[in-house]
Order: C-alpha cells, then sequence, then structure tokens
C-alpha cells in the first residue's frame, strides 16, 4: 500500500460503504461521488484506493473521473463561486460577470488560487433561469446579479457564507 | 387532527427556493405561533408554479389569492390583514406590467390563461414529499387498472393510440417503443427513466421530479407491466439535489406502501426502481451513452442498431423514457386514448412543457398544448420582450436546435414544423432572443458547449466542431476571412452526416440555422469587421464625443490601462478634451457608465 497523506478514518469510512454495496457491477460512478463527498475531490490516491476495492485497472477508474466534469481531480477553494452560464444567464451577461470575478478574485475560470481561498467555475444550467443572471457560492444564490453588483456580492460572501 | 380553516401553499422549486421561499415559510411559522393561530392554518410546500420571474409565490387557499415576489418582511402583513381579517393585500398581488392591471386569481392571469397542465398538473399542488396527497387525487389508480383490468398488450395499445411522442427531443412514439421491448422475448428487462436534463435553460423535467415525482414512478411500473420488466432506473442529473432527494422520499414512501417491490398489490407483479446519479455529462442525455454510463463507464455512445428496446442495459431490453413522457402516463391510462387525442394537433397529441427564459417578461416553466404558435407562447404567455426591446429570434433544441425568427414564430408548435424550419423540440428549453444578442456571438456560445461536451469517441464530432469553433472564434474578433461560410457550411453538414450519435448529428444546427437566417450579421462580422448588435468585445470601439466632453478627467481615471489621454483641444469650463487610444484600450468598459455627461459611446 502507498503511504497515505490522508486520515485513514476518511479511507475507512469509503471502505465501509464499498463493502456495504449489494453488488460491485456498475458501482464506480456511485463510489466516486461517495469518495468525493468523503474527500472533496479525487486525487490518484483515492482512485487507486477505488480500483483496487473495486477489483478493477486504475485506468479505467481514471478514465471515468477524467471524462465526467463532476469529478475534480484538484482540491477546491474555501470558497467556490459558481456562475451559471446556461444561456439565459448567457443572454443576461453572465460572460461578462463571470470575466469580473477573474479579475477581482484574481483567479482563472475552471481552476483555483493558490492560496487556496477562492475557486471559480463556470456552471452548466442550474435552472434558476428567473433570477438570471445567476451566482453561487458555497450553496448561497445571487439572482440578477449586475457587472457592478459583482464586488458586493464578494463582499456579502466574506462575510454570511461558511467557507467549505 | 382538526381540519384547518387556511392553507398556506409556498412555491418551493428551484426558482423560487433560490429567490428565498424558505425564509417566507419560516416567517409564517414564526407569525403564525405569535398570532396563536398555527392550529389554524396548515403550510404546504409544493412543487413549481411555473413563474419563476415572480418568485416566491405564495397561495392561499380556499380563496385561491396568488401571492407574487413574497418576502420575508411581507409575512406578518399576510398573516394579520389577510389570515385573520380576510383582506387581500393588493400590493404583492400579480400586477401587469402593461396595463398595470392587478389580478386576483392565477387562472385570469395572461401567464396562465393560455396554458393547459396535463405533465405538470399535480405540480403546486400536491406535496411532494407526501405520497398520501398522491394517492387522495388517484395517485396509482392507472397502475391498479392495469394490474387488475388491462392486459400489458391492452396498456400498451391505449398509449400508442394517445399518439404520445418521447418528450425528449427526438418525437418518437412512445407505444411503438413499449412494444418493441414487449415482443422480444426475455426474462429480464428494464425501464430507465431519463432524467438526465442537459439542455442549459431546460429546467421542466427537474420541476416534475421535485413537484410530483409519484407520478413518474407510477409511470415507470405501468411500463414495466406493459413490457415485462421487473427493474427501474431513474438516471439523474446530479446537479438537481432537490429533484435527487424528492425522488428519493417517492420511492422509499412508494415502497414502505407497497407500490414499489414484490406483489404489488397482491398480484405477480414485481418491480423496484433505484437511482444513477449523472456526473456532468450532457452527452449522457443520448439514451445508449446514458446505459454506458448507469454501467459505470464513460458515457460514450453505443452504435445502433441494435437499439435499447432490444439491447439495453447489460445486454437486455430496456426501454428508455424521458421524465415529461412519463408524467402523462397514468393521466392517459386514467382519462383514455381518445381524451389525449382531443389535445394538441393531428400527429401531435397532447401537450408540451418549455422552459421560457432569456430576454422575456415572463420567464417560467410553461405547458400547453401543441400546436400553439410560439408568437402566443412568446407574446401572450411571454408577456412580451423585456424593457420594450426589439424581438430576435427564439431558440428551441438548445445546443442540437435552431433559431426562429421573422414570420416563423407563427409557425405551429409541432415536431415537424420545429424540424422544417431548421430547429427542433428537442427537450423544451425555449430562450428568446433580443435586438442586443449577437447571432454569431450566439452560435459560438453553443458551439463551445457541444465542443466541451463531445465524448471524444467519434472524429467527426471531436475534431469537426472544434474546427468549427475555431471559425466562429476568429469572425467574432474581426478575423474572419471571406471563405468561412462556405467552410462553415461545408464542415456543419459533414458533420452531422458522419457523427456516431445524436450530438454530433445536431451540434452543427445552431450555427447553420444562425447563417440561412443572419446572414448579414456574419457578413458584417467578416467584412466590415463590426458587430451589428453591439456583443462581440474585440469589434466594438470606445470613443469619446468631443461635443459632450467636458474635461473632467473621470474617465481617464478610472482606466485601468491609462489608454484615455488629454488633448490640446479646450472643452468646458477651460479644460482639456479626453481621446481613447484605441490601440491601446482593452475594452473593458469601465468608462463608460463613469462619465458625467455620457461622451463615451460604443461603435
Amino acid at each position: 500500500m502507498a503511504q497515505t497523506s490522508y486520515d485513514k478514518t476518511l479511507f475507512d469510512k469509503l471502505d465501509a460503504h464499498i463493502d456495504s454495496l449489494p453488488t460491485k457491477q456498475g458501482a464506480l460512478i456511485p463510489v466516486l461521488h461517495k469518495a468525493q463527498d468523503i474527500f472533496g475531490y479525487l486525487p490518484f490516491e483515492v482512485q487507486n484506493h477505488i480500483a483496487h476495492k473495486l477489483e478493477i485497472p486504475s485506468s479505467k477508474v481514471y478514465g471515468v473521473v477524467s471524462f465526467y466534469s463532476f469529478f475534480t481531480m484538484t482540491k477546491k477553494g474555501k470558497y467556490r463561486v459558481n456562475v451559471c452560464m446556461g444561456t439565459p444567464c448567457f443572454v443576461r451577461g453572465a460572460d461578462k460577470i463571470l470575466a469580473k470575478f477573474e479579475t477581482a478574485l484574481g483567479v482563472k475560470s475552471g481552476t483555483t488560487g493558490e492560496d487556496g481561498e477562492y475557486s471559480l467555475d463556470a456552471l452548466r444550467c442550474v435552472g434558476a433561469c428567473g433570477l438570471a443572471p445567476v451566482v453561487i457560492v458555497n450553496g448561497k444564490v445571487y439572482g440578477r446579479i449586475a457587472e457592478a453588483d459583482v464586488d458586493n456580492v464578494i463582499k456579502d460572501f466574506l462575510a454570511e457564507v461558511e467557507p467549505a | 387532527m382538526n381540519p384547518t380553516r387556511l392553507q398556506i401553499l409556498i412555491c418551493a422549486g428551484t426558482g423560487c427556493i433560490s429567490s428565498g421561499c424558505l425564509d417566507v415559510e419560516t416567517a409564517f411559522h414564526e407569525s403564525l405561533a405569535k398570532h396563536g393561530i398555527a392550529d389554524e392554518v396548515a403550510i404546504f410546500k409544493v412543487g413549481c408554479l411555473g413563474f419563476c420571474e415572480q418568485g416566491p409565490i405564495v397561495k392561499v387557499y380556499p380563496d385561491n389569492t396568488f401571492y407574487v415576489r413574497v418576502e420575508g418582511k411581507d409575512v406578518e402583513e399576510i398573516v394579520t390583514e389577510h389570515l385573520i381579517k380576510g383582506k387581500t393585500i393588493e400590493r404583492l398581488l400579480f400586477k401587469d406590467p402593461e396595463t398595470s392591471e392587478r389580478y386576483y386569481y392565477y387562472k385570469d392571469m395572461p401567464f396562465y390563461k393560455s396554458q393547459l397542465r396535463v405533465a405538470l398538473k399535480l405540480c403546486g399542488i400536491v406535496d411532494p414529499e407526501e405520497i398520501s396527497d398522491y394517492i387522495g387525487v388517484d395517485g396509482y389508480q392507472a397502475l391498479a387498472q392495469c394490474l387488475f383490468d388491462k392486459s400489458p398488450k391492452e396498456v400498451i395499445d391505449i398509449v400508442k393510440d394517445a399518439g404520445i411522442r418521447g418528450r425528449g427531443g427526438a418525437g418518437f412514439s412512445t407505444g411503438a417503443k413499449w412494444e418493441f421491448a414487449y415482443n422480444v422475448k426475455g426474462d429480464k428487462k428494464y425501464v430507465v427513466c431519463n432524467a438526465d436534463e442537459g439542455d442549459p435553460g431546460a429546467f421542466m423535467d427537474r420541476s416534475i421530479l421535485e413537484g410530483d415525482p409519484h407520478s413518474v414512478i407510477e409511470a415507470m411500473a405501468i411500463c414495466a407491466y406493459a413490457i415485462g420488466a421487473d427493474e427501474g432506473v431513474v438516471y439523474i442529473r446530479a446537479e438537481y439535489p432537490l429533484a435527487v432527494n424528492r425522488l428519493r422520499i417517492a420511492i422509499e414512501q412508494a415502497r414502505e406502501y407497497g407500490l414499489l417491490g414484490k406483489n404489488i398489490f397482491g398480484t405477480d407483479f414485481s418491480f423496484d426502481i433505484h437511482m444513477d446519479l449523472g456526473a456532468g455529462a450532457f452527452v449522457c442525455g443520448e439514451e445508449t451513452a446514458l446505459l454506458n454510463s448507469v454501467e459505470g463507464m464513460r458515457g460514450e455512445p453505443r452504435i445502433k442498431p441494435p437499439f435499447p428496446a432490444i439491447k439495453g442495459l447489460w445486454q437486455m431490453p430496456t426501454i428508455i423514457n424521458n421524465v415529461e413522457t412519463l408524467a402523462n402516463i397514468p393521466q392517459i391510462i386514467l382519462k383514455g386514448a381518445k381524451w389525449f387525442q382531443g389535445i394538441g394537433a393531428p400527429g401531435n397529441t397532447g401537450t408540451k412543457v418549455f422552459a421560457l427564459a432569456g430576454k422575456i417578461n415572463n420567464v417560467g416553466l410553461v405547458e400547453v398544448p401543441m400546436g400553439i404558435t410560439f408568437h402566443d407562447i412568446i407574446y401572450k404567455i411571454g408577456g412580451g420582450i423585456r424593457n420594450g426591446k426589439k424581438f430576435k429570434a427564439v431558440q428551441t433544441g438548445g445546443p442540437s436546435g435552431g433559431l426562429i425568427a421573422g414570420d416563423d414564430i407563427n409557425i405551429e408548435v409541432t415536431f415537424e414544423n420545429l424540424q422544417a424550419v431548421g430547429s427542433m423540440m428537442g427537450s423544451g428549453g425555449m430562450i428568446v432572443m433580443d435586438e442586443d444578442d449577437c447571432m454569431v456571438n450566439i452560435a459560438k456560445f453553443y458551439l463551445d458547449f457541444t465542443m466541451e461536451e463531445s465524448c471524444g469517441k467519434c472524429t467527426p464530432c471531436r475534431i469537426g466542431t472544434t474546427r468549427m469553433y475555431e471559425i466562429l472564434d476568429r469572425i467574432t474578433k474581426g478575423q474572419g476571412r471571406e471563405d468561412d461560410i462556405k467552410e462553415l457550411k461545408a464542415l456543419g453538414e459533414t458533420i452531422k452526416e458522419t457523427s456516431l450519435c445524436g450530438l454530433g448529428k445536431s451540434a452543427p444546427n445552431p450555427i447553420l440555422s444562425t447563417i440561412d437566417m443572419f446572414m448579414d450579421e456574419y457578413e458584417a462580422h467578416i467584412r466590415d469587421k463590426k458587430c451589428p448588435a453591439g456583443a462581440c468585445k474585440d469589434l466594438v470601439q470606445y470613443v469619446i464625443v468631443p461635443e459632450k466632453c467636458i474635461g473632467c478627467t473621470i474617465c481617464a481615471r478610472v482606466c485601468p490601462v491609462n489608454c484615455i489621454h488629454t488633448t490640446d483641444q479646450v472643452v468646458g469650463r477651460n479644460k482639456q478634451l479626453h481621446v481613447i487610444d484605441q490601440a491601446e484600450c482593452v475594452k473593458c468598459g469601465a468608462c463608460l457608465p463613469k462619465c458625467p455627461t455620457k461622451a463615451i459611446i460604443t461603435e
């Protein structure tokens, strides 16, 4: 076994879940969901562990993790700023809001800042189109945002939102 | 339990939750307790009422008052004035932006008047977390009728006669599909509900699952009985946590009541359902990619034939139906095929749910009979274009669809008509665009989406969409070439013809359709290096009008790249005229709103 840099209890939690499954057939994606819940992301170490437990090649696990955008191999920031880029948000200026967040937070879309404070992502439609454009920070929804509101949104979430 | 004097229905769809309906709920509980009438008034959280633009929505029964944009601070007034004294609060009623008329009842509101709710019938009426609510309105009666009074073949015939076609986009006859699977011999068959609603701007399936999950469960059981399946899977987007949770509760409750599991209603029919969460891949809405994903693999499509009805999940006969399609089934069984045929247009029976969004006044979820015109949807139900702007086009079918513009908005909504004008029904996103939207930029937006979501299995889609994107990108940056349009068309046609699955086959649609309808915009970008709508940043120039400039220096101070310089020309009170150095300008637009005399314009 590889030397682990993670809390062993997290692995125990994952193992308990895998052991409780009625079948391992088709279980990979649900297991990855669970693992991401537990670890927050899916580094190679976790992927290898899952491959071992499910008795499938690591390459298959990696293939699946890299295919689906919901799975991430990098740790996300304390504040996860998600700008909805569904079409209704886009036609109401979401691209400009995303650009404004990039400058204001100093983080490029799709990445996490080096200090681990902020992650910025463009999200597929969240379906709150009545509130377009929509920004979600750690689950808190900010609707009908204008470019000029971006600084206030940042102030608000730093004060109001629980860091992850 | 004492029957309550009044009922409060709070819309708790994702739209209303995002606009703060849970605070409203808490405020009601507090206020009712404070006034000592908590036992006289029942509070229910219900599924989407559709009018998301005006959320959070609160309905008061039995007088059926419809309050819009209710905030926590309004609740005390509703309790003291309405619930205690019986007075309606005028200012919280919906006000028509054009006529300023206030509406007491939702049925009188233009938004609801032309709608007909079949698939959404129980959304906003039943508590989705309470199975007895559903049973109280004939829930699971259709399943009981099938099991006791009808043979599987009879069930299939009813669905076939009703003429319902798949609401996921392709429009294939649901009954005919069921018959394929019925005719295949096999001990093991599956029913899969496709709830991987990935079109940006479409949220009807989510609303149904959030508002009325049992109708989908019941329909899956009916399908299972008809084709001889004993196992069901709901493949649902992980991005829909509320729908996932409500469906989970609904499945558990159905099991407790013996409506899922072994020997349902004491018959020898057994059927159970489990959920599989998607993981953020648009292509998994394609049925064979979905099956691969359920099997724990990369969501890449399979080659068809064999079709899933013959060889589907784990190579067994499988029926895959969309959420909205399923939500119609119990009512078709209960009310009969004739009833369903009476709704909509010939060959396009029933209703369709659309998610109306974009530059429209009344954003929301609308259900209309097939055969209604786009004009009626946009102007009667949607209340027209936002901020008095001019209508340009309406987009349907998401990244697979196209635009409808000009006189075409008078066509009747049917699967065939939409295809004839270069778009498609798709799952039901309907995005309205106005004069400020650049059609080249919109085409680029959709292609960016399909390029990212292409699974990479087949070359035409993987490489072709990338090449098309590169061309569109340079056009929007003022580097377009004379033969770009020809090349886009050639690439588009090739991708359509040679891609493996529906994603690739339809990916060029938004581009081909915009070229077809808005050629002048493409030409303006390519030849004149201008964006007529003023949306393409690289083609926009910020200019200071000398006659208006007063030399106040505000613009120069906000400019992040210091590209606004003074000249020798004197303006205002002995100040200097400012000019923007186009070579250095980064087009951030920071100066534009700051100018006190509106001297800065874009051209």
